[in-house]
């Protein structure tokens, strides 16, 4: 007996729906070389209803096809046509400005326990290196590298060590704020990287800021130079260890997420958390251009003790304010 | 794209709300280092570039500011180069568009820029931190022993050879944004084998003692094939022959092939003898044409054959 032929029922099947997905195809090759932008408003109306055709038609296929080259086809095309359906974000500028005005307070208030937590640790290795280099001055060699120290150690003289503090930039101050810029947004980078590695990392890195910073406090205060050294970190340093402890805090928080996983998957729960604390590592990209044009250029101009004194204690104020009053009112609007 | 191929790669599936799982291949590592080296390429010609522009501004007089302008953009490059595409084009940069790769969400929401940066700040502990650690170990831990340092070397390794250890070839940077690289190839349609209209005698010359293909084969059964004979392959024999008879349309197919193919299947479902010699091609594409329409009507019965009997 001779099996029966018509015409098949998946070639009718395509028939009748090829000339959409090619529409379809042609709208998509045209978003993907030249974005969203390019299409007409009556175009981009017709691209989701299009989506929605073809994957319909993808469903149907799969179930009555067996053209390997039609599966292939739509599979690829409504995978192409997801993405430029669902993938579709907001505008770049629009982002940018939700960025400062929500979702980086936002995030730094949310995460606010491990900021204080990397905070103590910066302290904590101040406090550390403060008093060890006090109790012996030959400690300060191990805690400032010879890079860090540049002809700062004990064997200097007090008016070399106050000459670095009122020193005028010797090079160009562009290229001096460029390179503390770029070098400490490395670093920032860096510790939030780290985080992957359980968090340890970081915590040493924290550490070792704080106690390079404690022992040259402790170098100058046994000269009588203590305050003006302050002086000379603070304008800048508010905003750089801001910065810093945001890093830190998105590190060990990384770290948390991949040792204590809590009640979701840990790949999930390091997917979920790892988005969020990106964030915190973003912003504090953009502290550490504030903190290097603020070390490049106002340090360098800028010789008075009390001027110093009052940016210091300005950005203090600015960052408290920005940190925990901005976006603060929209997230009790929506919750209303 | 060939049958067979597709079936060793691993298919990540995502939910649409339409209510289907979109299946998407996972990208290989090949592709991916090959993509990752393509986009390598550009940041360190452009950070040669740069320097050099710097060089030029300096000898006309003006050092300072071209220091810091070769300063600044070879950070922007370095660390910001992924993030500006990623975030533009939507998962897709210069290197990975020429590979037809494509960064998506996991759970298939749409990529965030929070994930971009999440994936691309990783880059420091994979790639920048592992590289440095290469090729100048000591500076790496200057002060801790041999041991040590190689301790340090060996846990970077983790890092930067993580795609190797899973079966999705997610890298830190994608476990910790919750992100995917997957292939987005651009399939053509094909016209459809089982048309009649697309019946048509091969393009090349044929082998020496082979007829000459005949005219065009008159509507009714030329070769009628049984149900019987029809009830022997399955779906993957079938499409294996879709492929082969695609490659010959594309001229990519040795002729000899086809008729080795021809003899198996006229032995394997029993030709009759009195009609053994055959025209290769039109034979081949109307027993693909039956045996399609019998599979696919047992498929509209929920009867999926995969594989041949035996």
């Amino acid at each position: 007996m001779t099996a029966p032929t018509f015409i098949l029922k998946s070639a009718q099947f395509r028939r009748e729906r090829e000339e959409a997905w090619r529409e379809l195809e042609m709208l998509l090759e045209r978003v993907e070389t030249k974005g969203l932008r390019n299409l007409t408003a009556a175009e981009l109306n017709r691209l989701p209803v299009l989506y929605r055709g073809a994957a319909s038609s993808l469903s149907v296929a799969t179930a009555i096809s067996l053209d390997k080259n039609l599966l292939d086809y739509l599979n690829a095309l409504v995978g192409r046509a997801y993405i430029c359906v669902y993938g579709a974000k907001r505008r770049p500028e629009e982002a940018v400005i939700e960025f400062f005005r929500h979702d980086f307070p936002d995030v730094v208030r949310r995460y606010f326990g491990f900021v204080a937590l990397s905070f103590a640790l910066v302290a904590l290795g101040v406090l550390a290196g403060y008093q060890m280099t006090k109790a012996d001055p030959e400690r300060y060699y191990s805690f400032v590298g010879e890079a860090m120290a540049q002809g700062r150690t004990p064997a200097a003289s007090t008016k070399e060590l106050r000459d670095v503090l009122y020193g005028r930039g010797r090079g160009e101050l562009s290229i001096f704020a460029t390179f503390l810029f770029t070098h400490n947004s490395k670093v920032g980078m860096l510790c939030f990287a780290l985080g992957f590695a359980a968090g340890v990392p970081v915590i040493f890195l924290l550490l070792e800021t704080g106690l390079t910073l404690g022992a040259m406090a402790a170098l100058y205060a046994s000269r009588g130079l203590g305050p003006e050294l302050w002086a000379w970190i603070l304008p800048h340093g508010v905003t750089e260890i801001g910065a810093l402890c945001l890093c830190g805090a998105a590190g060990m928080v990384l770290g948390r997420a991949l040792v204590f996983p809590g009640r979701h998957t840990r790949l999930r729960n390091l997917a979920l958390q790892g988005r969020e604390v990106a964030l915190l590592a973003v912003g504090a990209v953009v502290m550490f251009l504030v903190a290097g044009a603020i070390e490049g250029f106002f340090r360098q101009l800028v010789q008075d003790v009390g001027v110093r004194w009052t940016l210091a204690a300005l950005t203090l104020v600015f960052w408290t304010w920005y940190f925990f009053t901005v976006g603060r009112n929209r997230d009790r609007d929506l919750a209303r | 794209m060939t049958a067979i191929s597709l079936d060793k790669e691993r298919i990540h599936r995502v939910p649409t709300p339409e209510g289907i799982s979109l299946p998407f291949a996972v990208a290989g590592v090949g592709d991916r280092l090959a993509a990752f080296l393509l986009d390598m390429l550009v940041i360190v010609g452009g950070t040669i570039l740069v320097w050099l522009l710097a060089l030029l501004v300096a000898l006309v007089g003006l050092p300072a500011v071209g220091l810091s302008f070769a300063l600044l953009v070879g950070f922007l490059l370095w660390n910001f180069y992924f993030v500006h595409f990623e975030i533009r084009g939507g998962g897709v940069t210069p290197g990975k568009r020429r590979m037809g790769l494509r960064v998506i969400s996991r759970d298939g929401g749409p990529l965030t820029a929070e994930a971009v940066f999440a994936r691309n700040l990783m880059r420091n502990l994979e790639f920048y931190l592992p590289l440095i650690a290469l090729l100048a170990p000591g500076a790496m831990l200057p002060e801790s022993p041999g041991w040590g340092q190689l301790l340090a070397l060996g846990w970077l390794a983790v890092f930067a050879l993580m795609p190797f250890f899973n079966q999705d070839r997610l890298r830190c940077g994608d476990l910790v944004a919750g992100t995917l690289v997957v292939k987005v190839p651009k399939a053509v349609l094909l016209s459809d084998l089982s048309d009649r209209a697309t019946v048509r005698p091969a393009m090349r010359p044929r082998p020496t003692g082979m007829p000459a293909p005949p005219p065009p084969p008159p509507p009714a059964e030329e070769f009628p094939f049984t149900r019987e004979q029809l009830d022997i392959y399955g779906i993957h024999e079938l499409q294996v022959l879709e492929d082969l008879l695609r490659r010959d349309d594309q001229g990519t197919l040795d002729g000899r092939v086809l008729e080795d193919v021809c003899e198996k299947i006229k032995l394997k479902v029993g030709w009759s003898a009195d009609r053994w010699q055959v025209p290769v091609r039109p034979f081949l594409q109307a027993f693909y044409r039956a045996q399609r329409a019998a599979l696919e009507q047992k498929m509209l019965f929920g009867q999926r054959r995969e594989r041949k009997r035996g």
